[in-house]
């Protein structure tokens, strides 16, 4: 495939991106006098700030370019990832969580999990959640990698080394240096940077591919042209169980409720954003001023992706989509679209967009990491009871380690891709159940430790014998499910199969919660308790004046914009 | 955390904005504006950022003094 053509002017404003992230992380070093202002940004900064953090970090490279893949793939059903996923989780967070997190002073998810359970709980999800986050960052850094090979054009050799590596390293080391100078604040502001960058560098890509194919009413009559893809502009419309989403139920429930609410309201990624607020009216309404810019990603990420469909049904003759295999290599959706519409100049612009994309996902991982390990593993398992100078340090070496361990890991997705595939699919059957976990032990005193504890380890073993006993139309690998020998069920898509797995997951893990809790002794008093569950806890009064800027009427204006929205593209 | 975010985002979409409406005015119809169908999308891009650039700076810590605030 031709590489992009770059002008001088392309690569300035890269380089002016460059500068002001580097000069943020520069402008933070001399707020970082202790660890508290480094692993958890002094837990100071403004609502507006920690908010859009809150969903940049999550922005990253692999979201917006898988979104939009998907949304070549399965048109605009992909938007419930969003409305129905994203949003009723976020607003349950900041209403019903926010208070035990941040009231708790727990410094980390994990320690959350130590203060209400145990020790055992909470060693389980900080050694889980690092791991994952590493092998995540590696992962992304390999994809970004692998296109820059493709579109940039550059080429270069030094010895075994060639242009692959020099994208990788280079990208990693500028979130290193941001991250290592500034902590976790010159992560969060450098992601409310990138949020800005990331839409107005796609927003000309969708204003000019909607115009070019007649606008909505012209994308309907394009989709139409193709049997396969008609009716895609639809969320609702065309969910059936033979659909490659699932059903109905696989959705709302595996989708929206379990999957969902495990990672926006459990994952210490995004928590870590709300968490880092100057105050708890703040720390509640992070998630909620994230929810409004949130609801309207879809129409930056997945209408590029349905507008690309479009583009192929038209047979627009300077736009094309990579082969893969049988079919589309629908990761190449974002970077063709970029190529076929961004003329020098607005097309440095939306390469911009997609390396401040990159680098906010990554950094979000490397901060999250950087916490975890300091507090929940380092300083709970190894070496405890130093001063607050020696966790500074270690804060600081940590990034330095937990980027180098991200190169080698993308290196290993380079080698070995089916490692990958099975590194994720152990971290899907984790999470799967731990927001049993976090329910059960949040709004009910009576869950124990022990309870919490196999109750999760049960519900990743169900999660892990159902992949066993299903497997998508198709599979190929046992990475991909069936690896018990018999197939008991097949599902229209990994996907599907991913939610029907979910279900299980959880509700195993909620039931093995319950019966071990009533099994076992309570070890925690309910003066222990008090913060970190819901009838212990003093109910929180939020102190702002104006009305409509209180989490609860916010929470109630977001769900209702949400509802809008999926009744419009039903 | 001392540092007010709203100027360096004010900085660089301003200079991005500047860069960009030039570009754009010094390649008028040129024939690289048929990918973006006949529109001058750097013009329009640069003109874009630098209002919103513009704005941002207006509302930050340099305009606004921190103590006029409270």
């Amino acid at each position: 495939m031709e590489s992009f053509s770059l002008t001088w002017i392309d690569w300035t404003i890269i380089l002016i991106y460059f500068i002001f992230v580097l000069g943020i992380g520069w402008a933070l070093k001399k707020y970082m006098s202790d660890a508290t202002a480094f692993l958890e940004a002094g837990r100071s900064l403004p609502a507006w700030v920690t908010g859009l953090a809150f969903i940049s970090a999550n922005l990253g490279a692999l979201e917006v370019i898988g979104m939009a893949a998907s949304g070549a793939k399965y048109g605009m059903a992909t938007v419930h990832f969003y409305w129905i996923g994203a949003i009723p989780a976020m607003i349950f967070l900041a209403i019903f969580m926010m208070p035990f997190y941040y009231g708790s002073k727990a410094r980390s998810v994990p320690e959350y999990l130590k203060l209400r359970f145990d020790e055992k709980t909470r060693g389980f999800n900080a050694f889980s959640f690092a791991v994952m986050t590493i092998f995540a960052s590696g992962i992304s850094m390999y994809a970004l990698a692998v296109l820059a090979k493709v579109l940039l054009p550059i080429h270069f050799e030094l010895g075994p080394f060639t242009e692959f590596d020099l994208y990788l390293v280079v990208s990693a080391v500028i979130v290193l240096i941001y991250t290592y100078l500034g902590g976790l604040s010159s992560a969060i502001y450098n992601e409310v940077l990138q949020f800005f960058l990331i839409v107005i560098g796609f927003l000309p890509l969708v204003i000019l591919g909607l115009v070019h194919i007649g606008g909505w009413d012209g994308m309907v009559e394009k989709l139409a042209l193709d049997p396969a893809t008609a009716g895609f502009q639809h969320s609702w419309k065309n969910i059936s169980s033979s659909h490659p989403m699932g059903g109905v139920i696989g959705i709302v429930m595996g989708l929206g409720f379990v999957l969902s609410f495990g990672y926006w309201c459990t994952n210490f990624l995004v928590v870590q954003r709300a968490m880092a607020a100057g105050s708890m009216s703040a720390a509640r309404k992070t998630p909620l001023i994230g929810a409004i810019p949130k609801m309207f990603i879809p129409f930056l990420v997945i209408i590029p992706g349905v507008i690309a469909i479009a583009l192929i049904n038209m047979g627009d003759e300077l736009f094309n989509i990579p082969l893969k295999g049988a079919g589309y290599d629908y990761d190449m959706v974002i970077p063709m679209l970029l190529k076929r519409y961004l003329p020098t100049g607005v097309l440095g612009l939306g390469l911009t967009a997609l390396l401040a994309s990159f680098m906010s996902g990554m950094a979000g991982n490397v901060t999250a990491f950087n916490t975890v390990w300091t507090y929940d593993i380092y300083q709970s398992y190894i070496v405890p009871g130093k001063s607050d100078n020696h966790y500074l340090r270690v804060g600081r070496i940590t990034t330095i380690v937990g980027v180098t361990v991200s190169i080698l890991t993308a290196y290993v997705a380079a080698m070995f891709n089916n490692v990958m595939d099975f590194l994720q699919l152990i971290f899907a059957f984790i999470n799967a159940p731990l927001f049993a976990a976090f329910l059960l032990g949040m709004f009910t005193k009576r869950t124990t430790g022990h309870g919490a504890f196999w109750g999760l380890l049960s519900g990743t073993l169900s999660a892990a014998v159902v992949h066993g006993f299903t497997a998508p139309v198709g599979a190929t690998s046992l990475v991909k499910g069936g690896w018990a020998g018999t197939v008991i069920r097949e599902f229209p898509s990994e996907m599907a199969q991913n939610f029907a797995i979910a279900i299980v997951a959880f509700s195993v893990a909620l039931t093995a919660t319950l019966i071990i809790s009533y099994a076992t002794k309570r070890t925690k008093t309910d003066a222990q308790l008090k913060g970190l569950v819901y009838q212990l806890t003093p109910k929180t009064i939020d102190d702002s004046k104006l009305w409509f800027q209180r989490p609860a009427a916010m929470a109630w204006i977001v769900g209702i914009i949400a509802l809008i929205l999926t009744i419009i593209f039903w | 955390m001392g540092l007010d975010i709203k100027i360096p985002i004010g900085l660089m979409f301003a200079i991005f904005g500047i860069i960009l409406t030039i570009f754009g005015l010094t390649t008028n119809g040129d024939e690289m504006y048929t990918l973006s169908l006949n529109t001058n999308i750097n013009l329009w891009s640069g003109l874009f950022m630098l209002v919103f650039g513009s704005i941002m700076l207006l509302f930050s810590n340099l305009v606004i003094k921190p103590k006029d605030k409270k």
